[in-house]
């Protein structure tokens, strides 16, 4: 096993993981769930601001040739599941006002209800890992292997990153808006 | 109370997050995530009470294959999460212990609510294969399409819920 994917490498980009989330204010349910009621939108901003930072830095890199864009890991496809997913994710993350990461540092700075996020996870979990004989089905269907969006468009990489770039700004004056007015 | 320093901006933490991301790439060449940490976990519990039936299961067996769950380098990373927490709390003058919840909501309800919001969300994330760091954050910043379907999936949901809900926030 190489240095990079070491387990003191792990921790200490966990720990500077973590510590951002931390300043941002991510560990404090109450702010999170103020996205869902158009008050507060330190989750959206947070998340597109990291989002067009990784992205432009891996553009960029791959660009001036510092880094092997084939190197790195595009999680698969799996269209259906990942949308009922996501939309089963969504519902829970609004009844916990956390999601899998931020519930870590909620727990980590002292919140009961991080705690219990995180047991809840844990349990979540289990029960659908159980389940998996039964849902096998569905988990594996709609597979279209490590697609990206400028596969799926035909539009070049640095268009497709353009166009969030874009996309964002525009979701960023949006939320300063909405901030305003509650 | 008084001395509890206010969070940074969202978008200085934002970039902040996003060079920790970027970093993770170049040195590891993939993102960062947290719920395959409770994948492991799990797998490690159902791993250690009952092989027999975790060794059948194509879920646990394909994180137990991957090695000892309990040193799986997103455990690690997850633990490097907690600590970086709770530091960053202490420096700030932000660790206490308490409860967070809606001006109308108990703190037993609380409880309750986040337990069950935990469970759900186990149960997408499974589905997803990530949540909200492994697929939205790390798939999103490598255009991947089904990490964006995820993302969008999420805040749909979100908010055709979020008016259900209110008694939880507001």
């Amino acid at each position: 096993m190489s240095f990079t994917q070491s387990l003191p490498v792990a921790f200490a980009i966990g720990a500077a993981f973590g510590f951002t989330l931390e300043q941002g204010g991510l560990g404090d349910a109450r702010k999170l769930s103020g996205q869902f009621y158009l008050k507060d939108f330190t989750v959206l901003k947070v998340m597109f601001s990291a989002i067009v930072t990784a992205m432009l830095g891996v553009f960029w890199l791959g660009r001036l040739g510092m880094i092997d864009l084939a190197a790195l890991y595009v999680p698969e496809t799996y269209l259906a599941p990942q949308i009922v997913g996501g939309l089963v994710f969504g519902v829970g993350f609004v009844l916990a006002g956390l999601c899998p990461g931020t519930s870590c540092v909620a727990a980590a700075s002292g919140r009961g209800d991080g705690l219990a996020t995180v047991g809840g996870l844990l349990l979540g979990v289990l029960l659908t890992g159980l389940a998996m004989p039964v849902i096998e089905g569905f988990y594996v269907s709609t597979a279209h292997g490590a697609l990206t969006l400028p596969q799926l468009t035909g539009a070049p990489y640095g268009v497709v990153v353009a166009a969030i770039v874009l996309i964002a700004l525009a979701v960023f004056a949006m939320a300063e808006r909405l901030e305003r007015r509650s | 109370m008084t001395s509890a320093r206010p969070y940074a901006s969202p978008y200085v933490a934002g970039v902040g997050l996003g060079l920790v991301l970027l970093v993770a790439f170049v040195l590891t060449g993939q993102g960062l995530g947290a719920s395959g940490a409770f994948a492991n976990a799990a797998s490690g519990l159902v791993g250690a009470v009952a092989p027999a039936q975790a060794a059948k299961n194509s879920y646990f067996h394909s994180y137990l294959a991957a090695g000892a769950p309990w040193s799986a380098w997103i455990v690690l990373e997850i633990l490097g999460v907690m600590t970086g927490g709770a530091v960053s709390a202490v420096l700030a003058g932000r660790f206490a212990g308490r409860i967070e919840t809606g001006p109308r909501l108990s703190k037993p309800a609380r409880l309750v609510g986040a337990t069950a919001g935990g469970m759900v969300m186990g149960v997408g994330a499974v589905l997803a294969r990530g949540c909200t760091s492994g697929q939205a954050l790390s798939g999103g910043a490598m255009l991947a399409v089904g990490s964006w379907a995820f993302m969008i999936a999420v805040f749909v949901a979100g908010y055709a819920a979020a008016p259900l809900a209110r008694r939880l926030w507001l």
